[in-house]
């Protein structure tokens, strides 16, 4: 990692001494990010690509050329199903949080009237964000267990006589817990997009008769489309990525991708797990770059 | 200020934003109050007396795994992270800043590299540590690790912040006769700081909250996150909450510090 540190340094100095042609520093600027990401970015992705195909047993793997990491795992029925599975999740958070996420987002942007009451409230819903997502994923037991606070507060309004089952380690709470997690994801680039709304453009609208609902959906949502696109796709490719929520929230009852990898790789089953990793990398990959037709995000920062 | 009455969609939306910041904080708040637990209470309400105890459970190494320990190096890990984000995002934004050959694709490798699940860069780099024969250790595989999490963040706030940034004041200070470093230096740089510092903020406490990605490329020595999360399974007393309570108040001063340096420095700048 020094060597990272020391481009950047160096090349201070080289500025100041030598002149430089402009597309020259461009390049020494962006030397240190290259470097970086692909020691760790595209290096290890390539590895994983390389090491899926080959063999394994249950101390080391062995070079080769096999697509039976990849048959063993797509034809399984099993696996189908967990990635529906994290698929149902994916669409279901994704639902929820574009749906919170606009609302809170246009709360503040258009019903909040100073600039430094928008910005203490915008940070009221940040804060969270910046702890730990597992105290913040653990937080739930002590609220929806069979003793919680949820079943408690039932039981004493006599609205139930036994506590509910289903409110925690189930899907109820695995959804419940990833759209705590990751709502905030969703709220910062809508919150983005329609800061940057010209008003006037409202007020046009409602001079020319246009009631409030109509403004919000002919006016507002068009142009809140690439923030909600952003949003997305941090969204799905967290949940795609999620096992922890899943595993802690679900009480091993259900399963998603990220999940059955980590599983692979307790038991040493690396290119099985490399063989799940592409397949999910691709998946990712290809919901991404749909969502990246749509917008421009270069543009949008 | 305004006169006009708020339109009955105001108190509608104040009311779902009141219940989603309740949401956000409703659940936090009761492990924050469930680590005051008495000695003999469990891991739900109703709280069983109160006191300190789960705290100073916590301090006792053997009770609960090397808490200080991981502490130490999650925190140490964070301050890393935090000064190579900053300082590469800087420098990619600058860079940014002009057209190169190859920027569309430095900047979308950036993009990929934040919607890679985190998972995928855990197991290739401890699986390329091992091809290597490196062994992962917090300081160099879970450093780079967390680098591929916290960079894209730094690099998409500093291209934002260079989008608005008027190329005016540079030529201003060149007319005036400064070299580029004294532009830089001088001009550029006290105008950029609190967004700088709002990408140390990012670095940190992304790092220290970070677990996915040190799964597979800790080697030896936990960090914090992967502390508690080992002991989601296997602790059964209120001394996980008191854990959480301690870091949440960790991450919240951090956070706090930071947000108040921000506050001064753009005061300092209206001021001058």
């Amino acid at each position: 990692m020094t060597t990272v540190r020391v481009f950047g340094i160096g090349e201070r100095k080289d500025r100041r001494s030598v002149r430089l042609s402009p597309a020259a520093v461009s390049y020494l600027q962006a030397t240190p990010l290259t470097v970086i990401l692909a020691a760790f970015l595209l290096v290890p992705i390539l590895m994983i690509l390389v090491v899926s195909f080959w063999d394994y047993d249950f101390a080391q793997m062995y070079p080769d050329f096999l697509t039976m990491n990849y048959t063993e795992t797509l034809g399984s029925w099993v696996t189908w199903k967990i990635y529906l599975n994290t698929l149902k999740y994916a669409l279901m958070v994704w639902a929820l949080t574009l749906f919170i996420g606009f609302w809170v987002a246009y709360f503040l942007a258009f019903h909040i009237r100073t600039t430094a009451m928008q910005m203490v409230l915008f940070l009221v819903c940040t804060v969270p964000f910046l702890t730990s997502n597992i105290i913040r994923m653990i937080s739930w037991i002590p609220v929806l267990g069979r003793n919680g606070l949820v079943n408690s507060l039932l039981i004493d309004a006599h609205v139930i006589s036994e506590p509910i089952e289903w409110l925690l380690y189930s899907d109820f709470a695995v959804v419940l817990a990833m759209v705590h997690l990751y709502t905030l994801f969703m709220v910062t680039p809508i919150f983005n997009t329609l800061m940057r709304i010209d008003k006037s453009l409202v007020e046009a609208a409602r001079d020319a008769g246009a009631s409030s609902w109509q403004t919000l959906t002919n006016v507002i949502l068009p142009l809140a489309k690439p923030g909600m696109a952003i949003g997305t796709i941090f969204v799905v490719t967290l949940v795609m990525a999620d096992f922890s929520t899943v595993q802690v929230m679900s009480g091993g009852q259900s399963a998603s991708v990220a999940l059955m990898m980590k599983n692979q790789m307790s038991l040493l089953q690396y290119p099985a797990a490399a063989a799940n990793a592409v397949v999910l990398l691709a998946l990712v990959l290809l919901m991404v770059a749909g969502i990246l037709r749509i917008v421009d995000i270069r543009k949008e920062l | 200020m305004y006169s006009d009455k708020r339109p009955r969609e105001f108190y509608i939306l104040a009311i779902f934003f009141a219940v989603f910041v309740l949401f956000l904080y409703g659940p936090l708040s009761a492990v924050l109050i469930l680590s005051f637990q008495g000695p003999n209470g469990g891991l739900t309400f109703p709280l069983n007396g109160v006191s300190l105890h789960w705290f100073a459970n916590l301090f006792e190494t053997q009770a609960v795994g090397d808490f200080g320990g991981s502490f130490r190096r999650s925190a140490l890990l964070g301050v890393l992270v935090m000064v190579v984000t900053v300082v590469v995002s800087l420098l990619a934004g600058l860079a940014f800043r002009r057209r190169f050959i190859g920027s569309t694709a430095l900047f979308y490798l950036a993009i990929a590299s934040l919607v890679v699940p985190s998972i995928i860069i855990s197991l290739g780099i401890g699986v390329l540590f091992q091809q290597i024969g490196l062994q992962p250790s917090w300081l160099t595989s879970a450093f780079g690790a967390h680098l591929t999490w916290t960079l894209p963040f730094g690099v998409l706030i500093m291209f934002a912040v260079f989008n608005r940034f008027s190329p005016a004041y540079e030529e201003a200070a060149r007319d005036l006769g400064a070299t580029s470093w004294q532009t830089f230096r001088h001009v550029v740089l006290p105008m950029i700081a609190p967004s700088l510092i709002g990408v140390g903020l990012f670095g940190f406490t992304l790092s220290y909250d970070e677990f996915a990605r040190t799964l597979m490329t800790s080697g030896t020595y936990n960090t914090l996150p992967l502390e508690i999360y080992g002991m989601t399974t296997n602790v059964t007393t209120p001394v996980l909450y008191a854990l959480g309570t301690v870091t949440t108040v960790f991450s919240f001063l951090v956070i706090a510090g930071t947000l108040g340096l921000i506050v001064r420095l753009n005061r300092r700048r209206l001021q001058a």
